[in-house]
């Protein structure tokens, strides 16, 4: 691959403290350099980007379904990353619990191929902490590790006793690996379908408190404190498992945690209206109060929230870009942390900077393209988002992974 | 009205008494010795039960005779939902040979409102889950207006699973729009959180809450409910909350004891109360005819669909 220059563009960079124009010049599949007005020599391929267009180490979604194997009618590695990359996403790590599941090499070193055939954004698989996600016995954790697995999870369902946790903190602690846990006390939840509170009582839905996921946080806050594992909690919705995070935090315990763009967006209140019972709404965890999505964007602003990952539909980096940004929640820069430094870093791969030497993922943003999200528009093979139609501020002009560009906004047509 | 009867929320006040006053036409056919009129003829009207149904099936059915409406009634076993086929599958076959109601009783919170976004017949709700029985809230409001002529101003307690309930749920919705004083009781297990938000009281003393009522409205408690760890026993929730002669005491003289059936009896409402002198429970099932016809008659009766 030739050198390229992307020359002029706002390179919001957190890791190297770089905010500003800058020029940032590819070699082949890694970044060279990154400086002011970088003189280069002849046959170095000048892409000029425009003012207003940012320019920004790979975004990194570090909880995506791509269901594949075993339900490629929703979706499969092939149409995920398609949706990823269109989405600004550069790498995804996607859940194991697939069919079957990702609780071994084989599952693992699948869709790891899957992902080259594609070759468009890179796929980190994220291994079963428990066979078959059955709660009862360790997957086999240091083989997935060697397949390529960056951490485990019994996400879907949360891991089951107390004790598997601690086990599974304990071993996988030895592969720096973090436990990615799905926070929800079933008993607690019972057969709740939606958040416990006035709009599910009016509506005669089973409710599920927030304490059901906190909960769960707090034991497995413990467990970490006890162990020398690392816990993240994934797509945390309740003000009170916030409050858990930071307590943990406080103590220096090893704990992280992830917000999804519904559940700082949206709330319970859309159970009711503009339409009642939209199953499009149903989601798990549920839509909450919206105290808790209040709690949600201050943890993103303050710190508190690592990072922003979608849960499975990973065509919204523009719902990401909304409400908070232009409405002045947080800067550019902690957005770049949240979608890129923070996933880098906790799942320990590479990305999530501009440096030189790095690997070329890189993202355009365009800030102030309008956007209309359509479900029938989006690549990913399922339609179903409680996002269609709404408008948006915040787009994506195009994607480069190793250097390649992989998706270009015709919007915006960036000859890259 | 709207083209569809999902839930009293759906109905403004002026519509809620027309209803109240069509039923008391429609009471005066079912006195009468032939007991039917061509209002609905030609019309089909498909009761589609999802659960099992006495009372309010006959009675939607007895109504839609009374009005000469074609009716079928489809009683959806266990076994063909087993089968495989969706509510909206289903729902789109009988909408394929053109009805012009579907009555829906569903275990499902919502069921009558995914049916109403797909078909063009007119749905009415028969309940759906724990969300709304709009009729018999209806059905209920017309009796209690029999009775005490109005519902402005009174007193009127609903006792006993609150969380389970729809018949709470459309009961809350009506008597609140019309201007009556509702409380509600039962054990904090069974009590749905928020739903002070709706415009009532909430009380676990159930002797606080009848204290100088005009209405009794006692709701069914399942057996089941045990088992979820809602009430410790059959016998505690008696002795807690049972509707017994000397609470009925603490009562306005002239109140009158309502139950939306089935009852318990010596479970939520001793039997001496359920037959007692101010037991409307049986004009209540009376009643439940007329108000069906008219809803039937308002929303499929008229010349324009």
């Amino acid at each position: 691959m030739a050198k390229r220059l992307l020359k002029g563009g706002r390179v919001v960079d957190p890791a190297n403290g770089r905010d500003g124009v800058f020029d940032v010049l590819m070699d082949g599949d890694r970044i060279a350099r990154v400086g002011h007005d970088l003189t280069v020599d002849a046959g170095v391929t000048v892409v000029e980007i425009p003012s207003g267009l940012v320019v920004c180490p790979g975004l990194i979604d570090m909880h995506v379904h791509l269901r594949e194997p075993g339900q490629e009618h929703k979706e499969t590695v092939a149409t995920g990353t398609a949706a990823a990359v269109a989405g600004g996403f550069t790498a995804v790590a996607c859940m194991p619990n697939t069919s079957p599941v990702n609780d071994n090499a084989g599952v693992t070193e699948y869709i790891l191929k899957k992902a080259a055939e594609a070759n468009l954004a890179r796929v980190y698989p994220i291994g079963a902490v428990s066979r078959g996600q059955a709660g009862e016995q360790l997957a086999e954790i240091g083989e997935l590790h060697q397949a390529g697995c960056v951490a485990i999870t019994d996400d879907g369902r949360p891991v089951a006793t107390a004790m598997l946790m601690r086990r599974a903190l304990e071993y996988a602690g030895m592969f720096s690996m973090p436990v990615i846990e799905h926070c929800e006390d079933q008993t607690l939840k019972g057969d709740g379908v939606a958040h416990e509170g006035f709009h599910a009582s009016a509506l005669g839905l089973r409710g599920i408190p927030g304490q059901a996921e906190s909960i769960m946080a707090l034991r497995d806050i413990a467990l970490a404190e006890l162990t020398a594992g690392v816990v993240h909690i994934a797509h945390m919705s309740a003000r009170q498992t916030l409050d858990a995070v930071r307590w943990g935090k406080s103590r220096g315990a090893r704990v992280t945690c992830e917000v999804t763009p519904h559940h700082f967006v949206l709330t319970d209140e859309m159970l009711r209206a503009p339409i009642a019972y939209d199953t499009n709404v149903k989601m798990n965890p549920p839509l909450r109060e919206p105290a808790d999505r209040d709690a949600m964007l201050a943890g993103l602003a303050d710190g508190s929230v690592d990072v922003i990952a979608t849960d499975h539909a990973p065509h919204h980096y523009d719902e990401k870009r909304v409400e908070f940004d232009h409405a002045g929640v947080i800067s550019l820069s902690r957005l770049v942390e949240l979608l890129s430094v923070n996933p880098a870093r906790i799942l320990r791969v590479p990305g999530g900077s501009l440096s030189e030497g790095a690997s070329a993922d890189i993202s355009i943003l365009a800030p102030d393209l309008h956007v209309t999200v359509s479900a029938a528009a989006m690549r990913s093979r399922s339609k179903n988002t409680p996002f269609d139609g709404w408008k948006l501020r915040g787009g994506v002009a195009a994607t480069i992974v190793g250097g390649r560009t992989v998706y270009v906004n015709d919007e915006i047509g960036l000859s890259l | 009205m709207k083209k569809d009867l999902l839930g009293i929320g759906d109905l403004t006040r002026d519509e809620i008494y027309l209803i109240l006053d069509t039923a008391e036409a429609m009471r005066e056919i079912g006195q009468r010795p032939i007991k039917k009129v061509p209002t609905l003829r030609g019309k089909t009207v498909v009761n589609l039960f999802y659960e099992p149904s006495t009372r309010t099936r006959t009675s939607f059915e007895i109504a839609e005779k009374r009005l000469s409406a074609d009716t079928l009634n489809i009683a959806v076993a266990t076994s063909s939902v087993l089968k495989g086929e969706t509510l909206v599958d289903t729902a789109m076959n009988i909408e394929a040979m053109a009805p012009d109601v579907i009555v829906l009783r569903h275990a499902s919170s919502g069921a009558c409102h995914v049916l109403s976004r797909i078909c063009r017949s007119r749905v009415i709700n028969a309940g759906d889950g724990m969300h709304e029985h709009p009729t018999q809230a209806l059905l209920d409001a017309f009796t209690i207006r029999e009775h005490k002529k109005r519902i402005d101003g009174l007193k009127v307690v609903i006792v006993g699973d609150l969380l389970h309930s729809r018949v709470l749920r459309s009961n809350v919705l009506l008597l609140t729009e019309l201007g009556a004083d509702v409380w509600v009781c039962g054990p904090s297990t069974l009590v749905p959180i928020g739903v002070e938000r709706l415009g009532v009281r909430v009380s676990t003393s159930v002797e606080e809450a009848v204290k100088d009522a005009d209405v009794i409205m006692m709701l069914r408690i399942q057996h089941e409910r045990m088992q979820g760890a809602f009430i410790p026993s059959v016998r505690e929730y008696f002795n807690t909350f049972g509707m017994t002669p000397a609470r009925v005491s603490r009562a306005k003289p002239d109140v009158i004891i309502m139950h939306p059936g089935p009852m318990n009896r010596g479970v939520e409402i001793a039997s001496e109360v359920a037959d007692g002198p101010y037991s409307v429970i049986l004009e209540q099932v009376a009643n439940g005819v007329a108000v069906r016809m008219a809803v039937l008659y308002l929303l499929a009766g008229g010349v324009e669909d």
